[in-house]
This record gives structure tokens, sequence and C-alpha cells, in this order.
């Protein structure tokens, strides 16, 4: 297979969806059945995508295949030159990993929704939407470029948006789908403005001369403070998008969209989208840039974990669960373990869409109820279901033999060196704490869910097992939960295919005064020689391998064994020890009242601000106008009276006083002839006395 | 013996005079009015005549007078055809009544 | 096509329907309505042949050569008027890639903004007629090259703009026309100052030797033409050129309409009937834009570089004050009004990079906002034609009633709150790519960009509140989208999504000459040295 088939085969990946999606959405209401060209479609990706992974990982292991057009002429940029915006893909090892996992995931997706959305009024529509979300995701896997990411970024937004809102009528889904976007909204902003950064420090958009510049010395403002701050900028975006602290408040309330729209977009595949984001620009972080992510995302994990100890929501604690795995990995990336994030996003992809299709299945029997006080003993009633999500949660534990084992397993060994190496240990201290928590939240809700005696008899009595189009994809997502898929040793990935052939750390491309000490080079890399692996960082996590691996062990086991003893055993009555520390219980509970915080300080600020600025507008700038025409009429007005008073009264007033005189003359006009020949005798007599 | 001199003459028009002045401002009646002018005029001829038959102008003064006399006839007979004018428009011949020129 | 007056027919189209309207008596509403559509239609024939014949290498801007379609006739000469000397102004039409856009605009605008007027049942004929005169009027100004036949143009729109919101307008028009056409005039006396001013400063070398003063616009954007002793002639030492400046500015402003002076666009618009709205959003507004980057750019491109970062700060101001204010709205129609000056100050932004890829990014973004402003207008046109109300709290639900209607809203949304994959992402990008690229408005373009989350706030609040939620009750005879409706809506959301996926189609159209404007404004300096 030569490169350009790959290339135009990763094109029809992308755009089958797409395909799917406007005939759906044009079609729909004249021929309901075409959600079948989406599901088609759908399989045909699928089906490429493996193909093109076998070759690409077979054949073209070591290259990354880069194929790219003009698309926009910015126009001069300096000296005369035009610039242009390219669009082109870039396949490498990650970028067909992500492809077959995307396609695979939104497959099985797409199969189970024909049983669980099955009789929904907007049934094809919800197909459509599906289809735009898959395009969208796998444009962000394919893209070359850092604003055709930002692109599609956007795009997993709306897709996003449009499926959590899917049932607007429901008050609390509408709100849910806008905060999404807004507080999505906010990281992009972030993003948007490193991508400016980059833009403005080296004149494109493409991630390899964006690198192939940093490596020559290239970096904004010629300072490695603004290259951090860039990084961080950058990280803004994942942090919105992978849900990180402080704005992972949308993930929670993204489970009003419908079951396997979680499983596929906030579980699997889209808040993923922060995490490879982060694997991209990787290889441009500094030290300081990597802390903060690796702050950000510990604390994240930590936080989720606790609020996801008290949720009685199924979705919502493996909501919180998810959001604690994504800070998992983003903590990954900060420590530096690169590989191991992108290996742990993979397997989670696949046991938390397990888990999540798994709920679904629960709800789907339970008639939509989705507290776990209410449900107990399904085991009986539904057993693959069961099986299937015991599976899945020892994957999210840790328990040897599975994938999460592997991944979760290196990437504590990642922060145990980086501990070791830095000092950090509270990053460390983080991770296999929230080890423990993960493991104690997953099996309470194993055991409330499927354990012990039903607590609602009533729709316990009327469970069933879902129908073999929503169990298939279940047990499908659980056996790509085990190990073997990506090492032959069930201990150690390192040297499985996965860790060693395919997914390599890349060799930092930032200045050498702004990486960690550990992670200088040992050697200049040989002619020819793709990665290099010698260095410090490489040799700590190695060392760390097995300490790890026995901590996180016993962790994990202590936290399956003390949800045992909570739940089903009840050795200990868990109401009372709420009750004993009820602070911290209703801390948790309320989740550590974070939304509180910004819908009543945050939004109530902005609304009361947009009320001052309407105010100030229609009042005083308005007024300003107004009160300019009202001085103005005013004027005018004066100006009616000095005319009627005073121009007009001076004629008028010289009127008057020829009046006066009249008045007075006319006295003697008496009509009378006699009294004239007085005056005219008089007159001739005064006449002659006077001459 | 009272020598009679211009200067009598002159006294009695004078008087004369007068007394037609008199009567033209205080009489109501317009014929009254009419007789005083025509006292005033002889008046006049009086001087006249008097002025010819003292002064150094010969006989001008008595042909003065002798026009005086046919115009005071002619004026006599409009005044009297306006006096009766008047008489018809408003009954009767007082001036003070008759003072529409004021308007 | 050599010699053909296409710009003077594509300009004069409408004034000669209006008179064959006027030869119509008036109760053949039918008639009347379908000569204007066969005008308006033909004005975008027209205008699709001019893009066919046009020379996307030919930058214009300054020199008359490079300008296409040029018709250059005397107009009025009067000789030897005593001191005046010659008075000769010319009819002088062109085009270049910076006006070519706006042509494309406003006859495409306009042929929406007819089929909207459809429904118009009030003196049909008087409706119609002012309609088409306003449809000179924009043309006129988007084509001119001499300075006073633009500013003929430019009043010439103000009467018809005055009656058609006056006498068809809402409850409260007689308030809304008389601050419109008082505002806009406020502006045109400045406007008129400085043309003068510049007239007198001015001169035209003819072919017989002999020098006369001009309104040529180009003759003012060359350094050599400039008398001595002009008063805004750059060789006077006492000139007035900045001042000159800042009342051309103020003039445009109004029209933009630039905070503080834009108070005047929300009264218009809600009194405004809706064809009268898309075509005030649609393309009035782009007249002071398109005003600055036509004279004030190049006639003074020494003050437009001292005062960038001015015109940068007032674009932010625009862009988070309109969009607090669109926020804080009760009125579907008044929010949309305050988002156009919030999309308006993305414009004045991006114009004031002063770089290729910001101007690029202001030209498009003004062809982008005249399209997607048009269709929000004509989104709130249809439901107050259903429901004569526009209070944003009095609906919910919709989305379940009115599907169709619902997605055409979607998309006219997102593209307003600058989705990618629609036009408007793209221009907002170059204005924010171009104006962060210089140092001195970087921080302002960090503080704009509060507009996407703010713009995204209140948009999809707006959605959420109308559409969203439970269905209200009282809207249930509500009917979906006409004929007619689709007629409209649909061509508008082929054009916003065409365009955000293939921009080059506009954008190649500009780049020579905003290639050009951008060396011209950055190079050009009219000081003495």
């Amino acid at each position: 297979m030569s490169e350009s088939l790959i290339v135009t085969l990763s094109l029809i990946i992308l755009f089958l969806p797409l395909t799917g999606f406007t005939l759906t959405i044009l079609l729909g209401k004249k021929v309901p059945k075409i959600y079948y060209t989406e599901l088609l479609f759908i399989s045909l990706a699928m089906i490429l995508s493996v193909v093109i992974a076998f070759f690409k990982l077979g054949t073209y292991a070591d290259k990354t295949i880069i194929s790219s057009f003009n698309w926009i002429n910015m126009g001069f940029i300096s000296q005369g030159l035009n610039k242009y915006i390219e669009l082109g893909i870039q396949i490498d090892n990650l970028t067909v990993i992500m492809l077959v996992m995307v396609n695979i995931i939104s497959m099985l997706v797409h199969f189970y929704s024909i049983e669980y959305m099955h009789g929904d009024k907007k049934y094809t529509r919800y197909f459509a939407y599906l289809g735009i979300f898959t395009f969208s995701m796998l444009g962000i896997v394919l893209t070359h470029n850092i604003l055709m990411m930002y692109i599609f970024w956007e795009l997993v937004g709306l897709s996003s948006y449009l499926l959590i809102g899917f049932w607007y009528e429901k008050p609390s889904a509408a709100d849910a789908s806008k905060k999404a976007f807004l507080v999505n909204r906010v990281g992009d902003v972030g993003m948007f403005l490193g991508i400016l950064m980059l833009f403005m420090t080296y004149g494109t958009f493409t991630f390899d001369d964006i690198y192939h510049q940093i490596s020559m010395g290239v970096i904004p403002f010629n300072s490695g403070f603004w290259l951090t701050v860039t990084g961080i900028l950058l990280f803004m975006g994942a942090v919105g998008k992978s849900a990180q602290f402080p704005l992972h408040v949308w993930l929670p309330d993204a489970m009003e969209g419908p079951t396997p729209v979680s499983a596929l977009i906030h579980a699997a595949t889209m808040v993923a989208a922060g995490v490879y984001l982060l694997i991209r620009i990787f290889v441009m972080l500094t030290a300081d840039a990597m802390l903060v992510i690796a702050v950000i995302g510990a604390f994240t994990s930590f936080l989720a974990a606790t609020i996801a100890l008290t949720q009685n929501d199924i979705k919502k604690v493996l909501a919180y669960s998810t959001v604690s795995q994504l800070g998992y990995m983003v903590m990954a990336i900060g420590v530096g373990a690169y590989a191991f994030a992108f290996f742990h996003l993979i397997t989670h992809a696949f046991f938390k869409a397990c888990l999540f299709l798994g709920s679904g299945s629960v709800i789907h029997a339970m008639h939509h109820e989705q507290d776990i006080q209410n449900m107990g003993g399904l085991r009986k009633k539904l057993p693959f279901t069961y099986f299937t999500f015991l599976i899945a949660s020892l994957t999210i534990s840790g328990i040897p033999l599975t994938a999460g084992f592997l991944s979760k397993d290196g990437l504590l060994a990642g922060t145990l060196a980086f501990g070791s190496l830095t000092g950090h240990w509270l990053i460390p201290a983080a991770g296999f704490g929230v080890a423990l928590l993960t493991a104690f939240y997953m099996f309470r809700l194993v055991i409330l869910t499927f354990h012990g005696k039903p607590r609602d008899e009533d729709r316990f009595e009327h469970a069933h097992e879902s129908p073999k189009l929503m169990v298939i994809p279940l047990v499908v997502l659980a056996v790509l939960s085990l190990f073997f898929w990506y090492t032959p040793n069930p201990l150690g990935a390192d040297q499985g295919w996965f860790l060693s052939k395919w997914v390599v750390t890349p060799q930092t491309v930032t200045p050498e005064f702004t990486r960690w000490n550990f992670m200088q080079l040992e050697h200049a890399p040989k002619a020819g020689e793709h990665v290099i692996h010698s260095n410090m960082y490489m040799e700590a996590i190695h060392h760390a391998h097995y300490p790890a691996m026995i901590l996180s062990l016993i962790m994990a086991g202590l936290g399956i064994f003390t949800a045992f003893l909570f739940y089903q055993w009840k050795k200990v009555n868990t109401d009372k020890l709420a009750a004993a520390i009820k602070p911290l219980y209703l801390f948790s509970f309320n989740k550590w009242y974070i939304d509180e915080f910004y819908n009543g300080v945050i939004v109530k600020a902005l609304l009361v601000l947009t009320r001052v600025f309407a105010w100030f507008d229609t009042k005083v700038v308005d007024g300003i106008v107004n009160g300019v025409a009202t001085l103005v009429r005013w004027v005018s007005i004066g100006g009616k009276y000095f005319d009627t008073y005073v121009v007009d009264g001076f004629v008028n007033f010289t009127a008057f006083i020829s009046g006066l005189f009249g008045i007075i003359l006319r006295k003697a006009q008496t009509g009378k002839v006699q009294t004239y020949i007085v005056f005219v005798v008089f007159s001739i007599i005064i006449l002659l006395i006077l001459l | 013996m009272l020598q009679v001199g211009l200067n009598h003459f002159l006294f009695v028009s004078a008087i004369l005079f007068s007394l037609g002045l008199f009567a033209v401002i205080t009489r109501k009646n317009a014929i009254l009015v009419l007789m005083g002018v025509e006292l005033i005029l002889n008046a006049a001829n009086i001087n006249f005549v008097a002025f010819a038959k003292y002064g150094t102008g010969g006989l001008h003064g008595q042909v003065v007078s002798l026009f005086v006399i046919v115009l005071a006839a002619a004026e006599a007979a409009i005044a009297l055809a306006i006096v009766l004018n008047i008489y018809k428009l408003f009954t009767n011949v007082n001036v003070d009544e008759i003072d529409n020129l004021k308007e | 096509m050599e010699g053909f007056p296409i710009l003077t027919l594509i300009t004069f189209l409408p004034v000669l329907g209006m008179i064959f309207i006027l030869l119509i008596p008036k109760e053949s509403k039918f008639q009347i309505k379908l000569t204007s559509l066969v005008m308006v239609a033909l004005q975008l024939v027209l205008a699709g042949i001019m893009m066919s014949q046009f020379n996307y290498n030919a930058g214009g801007v300054f020199e008359q050569s490079s300008f296409q379609f040029v018709e250059k006739v005397k107009w009025i000469e009067i000789p030897g008027v005593s001191w005046l000397g010659t008075v000769k102004i010319d009819y002088f039409l062109g085009v270049d890639g910076i006006s070519m856009p706006m042509v494309l605009l406003t006859a495409f605008v306009s042929l929406i903004a007819l089929i909207s007027s459809w429904k118009i049942d009030k003196s049909v004929k008087g409706y119609f007629a002012l309609f088409l005169l306003l449809d000179t009027g924009m043309m006129g100004v988007f084509v001119s090259l001499d300075f006073f036949l633009f500013y003929v143009f430019w009043e010439l729109m103000l009467l018809p703009m005055y009656f058609l919101i006056g006498i068809w307008g809402g409850p409260r028009k007689e308030y809304a026309a008389i601050k419109f056409f008082i505002y806009t005039l406020f502006g045109s006396v400045f406007m008129l100052l400085v043309m003068i001013g510049l007239y007198f400063s001015t001169t035209e070398t003819l072919t017989n030797g002999s020098k006369v003063f001009t309104f040529n616009l180009l003759a003012m954007m060359d350094k050599t033409n400039f008398t001595a002793d002009g008063i805004l002639s750059p060789f006077n030492p006492h000139n007035l050129r900045f001042i000159a400046y800042i009342a051309l500015f103020v003039g445009f402003a109004i029209k933009i309409p630039m905070f503080p002076f834009h108070t005047w666009l929300p009264d218009a618009h809600v009194e405004a009937p809706t064809p009268i709205s898309v075509i005030l959003a649609g393309v009035l507004l782009k007249m002071g834009t398109y005003g600055l980057l036509r004279i004030s750019y190049p006639i003074f491109p020494e003050i437009t570089r001292e005062l960038m970062w001015y015109i940068a700060l007032f674009g932010a101001i625009n862009i988070v004050y309109g969009a607090l204010c669109a926020m804080a709205q009760k009125d579907f129609k008044k929010l949309i009004a305050y988002s156009s000056v919030s999309h308006m100050g993305y414009v004045l932004l991006g114009m004031a990079s002063l770089t290729s890829v910001g101007i690029n990014g202001a030209i498009f973004q003004m062809f982008n906002h005249g399209t997607i402003t048009a269709m929000l207008f004509l989104i709130v046109g249809v439901v107050y034609d259903r429901a004569h109300t526009r209070g944003i709290e009095d609906f919910g639900g919709l989305a379940s009633k009115l599907p169709v209607y619902t997605g055409f809203v979607t998309v006219a949304f997102f593209a307003a709150i600058g989705l990618p994959g629609m036009s408007g992402f793209i221009s907002e990008a170059f204005v924010f790519v171009g104006a962060f690229s210089v140092p001195a408005i970087r921080i302002l373009t960090v503080v704009s960009t509060l507009g996407i989350v703010l713009g995204a706030g209140y948009m999809l609040w707006t959605l959420q509140r109308i559409f969203f939620g439970k269905f209200n009750e009282k809207w249930s005879e509500l009917t979906d989208l006409d004929t007619r409706e689709y007629v409209m809506l649909i061509p508008l959301t082929i054009i916003i999504i065409f365009l955000g996926v293939y921009p080059s189609a506009m954008l190649n159209i500009m780049n020579t000459s905003v290639n050009v404007l951008a060396k011209f404004v950055n190079e050009t300096s009219f000081l003495l040295n």
C-alpha cells in the first residue's frame, strides 16, 4: 500500500461520516430510514481505519505521512510574500491508533443506539448528529496544523452541544448543553490566543514547521517565559475540552444527553481530545508549563475522585470518574510520561465506553432509573452487563491482566520518577491516592448496582437483559480492555509492541534553558536515528516501575477491599460514617460547591454587569443623544420666544409707540368743523404772536 | 370834530370780523355758520375798500371787493347746497353732530 | 465588455424600475412587486457578470488604470466662476477588490430583502419605489470614485430610508426615523466640510495643461496634486488635516455605528420593518467602514497610522460593549441589533491593524456580517410575523413546534458566534491574526477575544430561551416556514457555509487590492521630507 493510498483512504474515512450526516439531515424528513447510510458509512470507516492502521504500523511505522494543500491566501505578511493557510493531514502512529479507537467506539455506539434510542421521535436526527461528531473528531485526529485542529475542536463542541441538548424539552438538558459550550469556549479563547502567539512568532500553523523553528531557537518574544505562556494558553483549550479544574463543571452536567452519547463523546473520544492536543504539542512544552499541567491534572483527578465517592447517580459517578482519569492523563503529560498518557487515553476510551454503555444498559433495563440507591441485585437479571461492567471496573482500578493496569501503572511510575527527580512529591502522592479512591468508588458502584438485594422490587421485577445489539458492543469493549492487545507481558507494557514500536516519546524541541535538566540529551542524535530513548527520565521511569506497580496494586486492593467492607459485607454503617464526617461528606456530595460559586458569583456578576451596561447604554449614551436633542429643542424654543418677544417685539413696540401717539392725537380730531376752525384761528394767532 | 379815518374803518371791520368768527365757532346751526362766514367776508371787503380809499393802490381794492362779493354769492350757493344735502343725510343741520370726519 | 457601461446600469437599474413603478396604477400591486423583483434580480445578474469578468490581479485603490469597469465622463463643468476658477465634477465610477465584495453584497441582500418585502400591504407603490431608490443610493456609494458623487449617493439613500422607517415602521417609527435621519445627517455635515476642504486643496491637470480643483478621490491620494496653500494640503504648514480626519471619521463612525454613536441603531432596527432591517444591517452599516477604507485610509495615510490605536480601541469597545448590552436585552430584535454593534467592532479592529490579513478579515467580515445579520433579522421577522411579539421571555420550546425554522436559527446563530465551517469564523480569525501581529494593539486584541465568549453566551442563551425547554402552549397555532421564507433563508445558508468552507472565493477578489492598500497606507507619507 502506497503512501498516497493511505492518504486517500484517510480522507475517505474522514468524509464518510460527514456524508452520512449531510444525507441524514437533508433527507431525514422524507426518508426516515436514511440513517442506515450513516451506519453503513461508519462501519466502512471502521474497516478502512483498521486496514490503514495495519499497513501504517506495519510498513511505515517510523514514517510520518503528511499531505496538504493551500486553502486560503491571507495576503501579504511581509516583503510582498503571500501567506497561505494550509489544510492537511498528518498520519503518524498516534493518528492511526486514534483513528481505529474513535471509529471502533463510534461504530459500537451507533449500533448500540439503534436499540437504546428506539422509539425516540428524533431518532433519525440523532444519527445525523453522531455522524457530524465522528467527522469532527476524526478531523482533530488527522489534522497537521493547529488552526485546523481548532476548527474541528469547535465543531466537536457544536456536536456535543447538539447531543447534550438532544432532549431540549428538558430545561436541565438545555441548560447543560449551553453550559458545556460556554465553558468550553472559555478554554477555547485561551487556546485561540495561544494559536495567535504561535502564528505571530512562526508565521505558520503547521505543527512540524513550528517545532522545526523552535528547535532552531525561535521563541516568542525571545523569552522562555512567553514560550511557557504559549504552552499554557494552548493547554487552556485542553482544560476546557478535557474538563480539567477549573473548567470541569460542564462534564457532569453533560450527562443529560443520551447515555450512548455520554459513552462516545463524554468519556471515550471528545474529552480525550484535550489530552490528544497536549500530546501533539508535547515537544514544545517548557518545564514550567509542564509543571502547571501536572499540578492541574493531579488536582483535577483528586477533586473529581473525592466527588465521585458520594454521588448516587450512576452516570454522575462515571462522569466524575472520567474527569478524574482525564486528570491522570493530563498529569502524565505534565510529568513527561508521554507514551503512558497516550496509552491510558486509549485504554480509558475502551473501558470507560464499556462502563457507560453498561450503565446505559442498566438504565434501559430499569426504565430510566439512574439512582443507584434504587438498584441492587441486578447481577442476576443482567448477567452480561454485570460481567462486562465488572471487567471494566477491574480495568479502571488497575488489576493485573487488564490494559488499565498497564497504562495506569506506567503512568504512576512516571509520576514517581518525576517526584524523585524534581522533589515534587505531591504529584505522585495525589496519583496513588486517587488510585485508592478510584478502586473504592468503582466497586461501591458495582456493589450497589449489581450485588445485594434489590432495593426497588417493582422495577427489579420488570428488569431484563438488554437486546443483543446492546450487549455485543459491551462484550467487544470489555475484551478490548484486556492486556493482550497491547503487549504480550501482562505485568509490563514497556517491551510490548504498543510502547516499544508504535508510541515512542519524541524529543522536546524547547531551548535547553527551559527544559527539565533530566530531559537533556545524553548524546546528540546520530544520523538516521529517529528517537532518543536514552535520557535520565526514561531510566528513572524504569526504576520506578516495580515500586509503582506494587504500590498501585496495594492501593487498588485496599480500595476494593474497603468497598466490599462498606457495602457488600456492611461491616461499617455508611450512614453513620457520613454523619460523623458531615462537613466533609457534604463538601464532596455538593461537588466542592464549585457550581454554586460559578452560578452565584461569576454568572450573577456577569448578568449584573450586562444590566449595568444596558442601563448605561440607554440612560447615559443614548441619554446624551436624546439630551442633545432635547437641548436643541429647548434652544429652538428659546429661539422661538426670542423671535416672538424680542425681534418681533421690537417691531410691535415701534408700532405701539406710533399707535400711542395716534391715540393722543386722535383726541384733537373731533370731526367737528368748528373745532378745526378754532384750531386754525388759534394757530394763526400763535403764528402772528411768534412772528 | 371827529375825523373818520382809516382806523375807524378798520375798527368796524375788526368788530365785524370778530362777530363773524364768533358766529362760525359758536353757532350750532350750519346756516348760522354760513352767515358768520358772510360776515367775515364782508369785514374783509370793508378793509379792501378802506385801503383803496386811504392807500395808494388806486381802484384795486374796490375791484377785489367786487370779486369777493361775487365769490361770496357763489360760495353761499354751494354751501347752501351742501347744507341741504347734509340735511337730507342727517335730517338736521347741527354741525356738532356731523362729526363723521373723525372716523 | 469593453466600453459597456455596466456600473451605470447596475446603479441606475433600480431607478429605472422606480420610474416604471410610478407609471403603474397603484392598484396593480402584483405588477409593482414583479417589476421591482425583476429589476433587483437583474442587478444581481449584472453583479454576477461583473464578478465573472473581474480581474483578480488588478489592484485599484489609488491608480485609475487598475480600476475596473471604469466610467469617467464630464458631469458638471462651469468655466470661470469668478474666484473659484473652473468648477468641474466628473461622473467617475469604477470598482476594485475593495468595492467588488460590497457590490455583490448589495445586489444580493437587496434581492433577499425584496423577497422579504413581498408581504408588504400598505401603500405598495410608494414602498417599492422608495426601496428601489434606496438600492440605487447604496450601489452608487460603492462604485463612485468621485467624492462629490459619493456624497450625492450617500445622501440620496437617506431620504428613502427615512420614509421606509417612518411610514412602514413600528409603534415608535417617527422617533426612530427622525433619530436615524438627523444622526446620519449630522455625520454628513462633517463629511461635506472635509469634502469641500479637500476640493480646494487638490488640483487636477486638464488635457489643455490648466490646473483645476477636483473632487476626484484618486487625485487626492497623490501628494503631487495638492496645492501649496490648500487648507487640507500637506504642503501648507498650518493645514487642518488632523482635524479633517477626525471629522471625517466621526461622519463614518456614525454609520458603522461605532460606540458612542451607535444608539440610533437599536431604535431604527426595532422600529423598521423586517426587509428594511435587513438592508440596514446588511448593507448600510458597511458604508461607514467602506468609507474609511476608500477615503480616510488612502487620503490621510499618515494620520491613519498615527491614530490606529484609537481605531482599534473603539473596535474593542464595540465588541465587548455591544456583546454585554446584547446580553441584557429582552427584545429579540434589539438583541440582534446590539450583536451588530459587536460584530462591526471586529471590522474596526481588523482595519486598525493596517496589515493585509487584518484588512482582508475586515472586508470579509463586512461581507459575512451582511449575510449573517440579514439572516438573523429575517429570522426575527419570521417569528414576529407569526406571534406579533419579539419578547424573548414570551417564547419557549418552539423547537418542537417549528423544527425546520429552529434548524435555520441554529445555523444563523452559530454563524454569528463564529463557528468554524461558517464564513464568520474565517473573518474573525483573520481579524484576530492581523490585529495580534501588531504590537501596538496586541493588548486590545486580547481584550477583544472576550467577545468570542460573550457572543456565544448571549446567542446560546437566546436560543435556549426561545426554542428549548418546555413548549409554551400559547403558540400551538404557529406554523413552520413557508415557501417564500425558504427562498430567503436557503441562499443565505448556502453562502454562509460555502464561504466558511471555501473562503478563497471571496478573499481572492479582495486580496490584490488589500495588499496594495495595506502597502499604500503603511508606506505613503504626505508629509514634507
